[in-house]
């Protein structure tokens, strides 16, 4: 964390800006907030290195010794890297499908004068209304009734279905922000709207096709309620689902609960810090649009 | 061109057009109403049925499993939790993310990295906020521990079992996962005032505190709508974090339980999901009556012109 600190001070210095009011007091409260905000995650990530016995008679302290064997342990565990690949094929599949789907739709929706446009729009924006939650009991019989139960199928198309109204309320305004005169010259130039969309849209559209992405594929990631309810058999299991049934399967084994939890939440972690200034930026762009 | 000619011309684009029309904007509508509206519409119609969930639902009730709902105590306990979990949330993380915002809008060192890192519990899973907070602060855990190790033993608590604390365990927790996002929406709407307000307002000698009242707090209006829309709906459908903490039975105990969690205790673990589903249609139309009336009379001028015609 040090050496990212040291290059945004860098950053700042350049820019040669005097600090306003009341500094002090204003880094006081913003380091209490960063120090709440992230000591349940160090506690996770810290508890891992310890051992159970350490944890039953100091369960505030820090480990001593550092211990290693739990993750370890997870690191070479099968069931650990069988959920990897089901979360990570689950949210590959699932950005895939909201990314192509979204685009498709919320060109249409930006670019075309039709009837009918509004109502279309307020459908997808109606869906933020329908959180899985509500439909999560029917929905367990609609995939049953597919047969794709136990299959991560059953989880990627309502999980792509879910994500769409997010996905057009933030990409519709960005398409509609592509200035006419850029599609006016495609147009003499020879190209039609969907070669427009293909040669110009999908570049221009890049940065708020990302933020959709990330948003899907951290949503997809972390999504429980609904493999909860289409996954019953342990092979299928995506990583929420493997930490809640290591956790109580191995109830009174705290420690290695607590480095398989570590472990499982680090990829969507990581993912976020990469890619973050591009999820602030997706959700700016929803807000003003 | 004769007048004919450019007729059929203009019809064929026009067939063309709505060829793109449908092609383009199709499968995204058939998997939309296949799996968010359909599934919806069969909740509405299971709820009618005592039904196992296997075989075709033909044990028809009528209203019974909606007379049973409304008159389950446990419900009704559900329910409330709900509403003033909606209330604190409210109440608790506007203001809070409000002053958040604002403090962290200042100019200073490393504001990017304290932006990223008050977002990072958003972007952890339930699943995992839920089992680290429940060791933490189960009866022998680290709060605890802590607590006493800093000579404030007194304040030890049965942070999740007692009925009289866990609401509010819960409703921290809840304030620490979701804060950051509310605290990044706010900045973006305090990064699209023009800052030449602020500047006007201090040449006319208006204060740090007068300028925040009088011109950021009106002209972050529309955000704080969005949020609370988005926070109150949150707080109806809330499962993942209870179900995952307080578990299938202990949450109506410890006072956590909400609708969702009585609807997959009393539905699908129970294996009644035709009663799941009336529940579940119960949560929908409560969640669309309030939605519908903040709609009308908070969001409007805010959706005016967002659902209307018009490309800018």
């Amino acid at each position: 964390m040090s050496a990212t600190t040291s290059i945004v001070t860098r950053g700042r210095h350049r820019e040669k800006e005097r600090l306003q009011w009341g500094s002090p007091a204003v880094y006081f409260i913003a380091l209490v907030l960063v120090a709440v905000c992230l000591a349940p995650v160090l506690y996770i990530v810290i508890g891992g290195f310890r051992t159970n016995a350490q944890i039953t008679t100091n369960p505030a302290g820090l480990p001593n010794p550092w211990e290693f064997g739990n993750y370890l342990d997870v690191l070479t565990s099968d069931v650990f890297w069988l959920q990897v690949g089901n979360s990570l094929i689950a949210a590959a599949f699932t950005t895939a499908g909201v990314v192509v789907l979204g685009l498709m739709v919320s060109y249409v929706l930006a670019r075309y004068h039709f009837r009918g446009r509004g109502a279309m729009y307020a459908l997808f924006a109606a869906g933020l209304m329908f959180p899985i939650t509500v439909a999560i009991t029917p929905l367990y019989i609609l995939v049953k009734d597919l047969g794709l139960m136990n299959s991560l199928a059953g989880v990627i198309l309502p999980q792509i279905a879910f994500a769409l109204p997010t996905t057009v309320i933030i990409l519709v305004p960005f398409l509609r922000a592509i200035p006419d005169e850029i599609e006016e010259a495609a147009a003499i130039d020879g190209a039609g709207r969907l070669g427009f969309f293909f040669r110009m849209v999908l570049r221009l559209a890049v940065p708020g096709v990302v933020t959709v992405g990330i948003l899907a594929f951290i949503g997809s990631w972390n999504s429980y309620l609904l493999p909860l309810f289409i996954l019953n058999d342990a092979s299928t299991y995506t990583l929420p689902l493997g930490v809640q049934a290591f956790s109580s399967q191995y109830s009174v084994d705290t420690a290695r609960v607590l480095a398989f939890t570590s472990l499982a939440m680090l990829p969507a972690l990581l993912f976020f810090l990469v890619f973050q200034r591009r999820i602030v930026g997706g959700l700016t762009g929803a807000v003003k649009g | 061109m004769p007048s004919a000619d450019r007729r059929r011309g203009k019809r064929a684009a026009a067939w063309r057009t709505r060829m793109e029309i449908t092609v383009l904007s199709g499968p995204a509508i058939i998997v939309f109403l296949g799996f968010v509206i359909f599934p919806v519409a069969m909740a509405a119609y299971y709820g009618f049925f005592n039904w196992q969930g296997y075989g075709p639902a033909t044990d028809f009730v009528g209203l019974k499993n909606y007379v049973v709902i409304f008159t389950d105590p446990t419900f009704l306990e559900a329910l409330t939790h709900n509403g003033v979990i909606l209330v604190l949330s409210l109440v608790m993380q506007g203001p809070l993310a409000i002053l958040l915002a604002l403090l962290l809008n200042q100019k200073m060192r490393g504001r990017t990295i304290i932006r990223v890192l008050i977002f990072v519990p958003y972007v952890i899973a339930e699943v995992i906020v839920g089992t680290g907070f429940s060791l933490m602060l189960q009866t022998s855990g680290a709060m605890n521990a802590l607590l006493k190790n800093i000579g404030l033993g007194f304040l030890q608590a049965d942070w999740l079992a007692d009925p009289a604390i866990a609401i509010w365990t819960l409703m921290f927790i809840l304030t620490w996962k979701y804060i950051g996002f509310a605290v990044i929406l706010f900045l973006a709407g305090l990064q699209g005032i023009p800052t030449e307000l602020f500047e006007a307002a201090a040449i006319d000698g208006a204060s740090y505190w007068q300028i925040q009242r009088r011109i950021t707090l009106p002209l972050l209006g529309p955000t704080v709508r969005i949020w609370a829309f988005l926070s109150i709906i949150g707080s109806l459908q809330l499962f993942d974090l209870v179900y995952i903490i307080w578990g299938q039975y202990v949450a109506g105990v410890a006072g956590t339980s909400t609708m969702a969690t009585y609807m997959v205790t009393n539905g699908r673990d129970a294996g009644n999901f035709g009663y799941g589903n009336a529940v579940a249609v119960v949560i929908f139309f409560i969640s669309l009556i309030i939605a519908l009336i903040y709609q009308r009379f908070v969001l409007r001028r805010d959706t005016a012109g967002a659902l209307t015609e018009g490309r800018k």
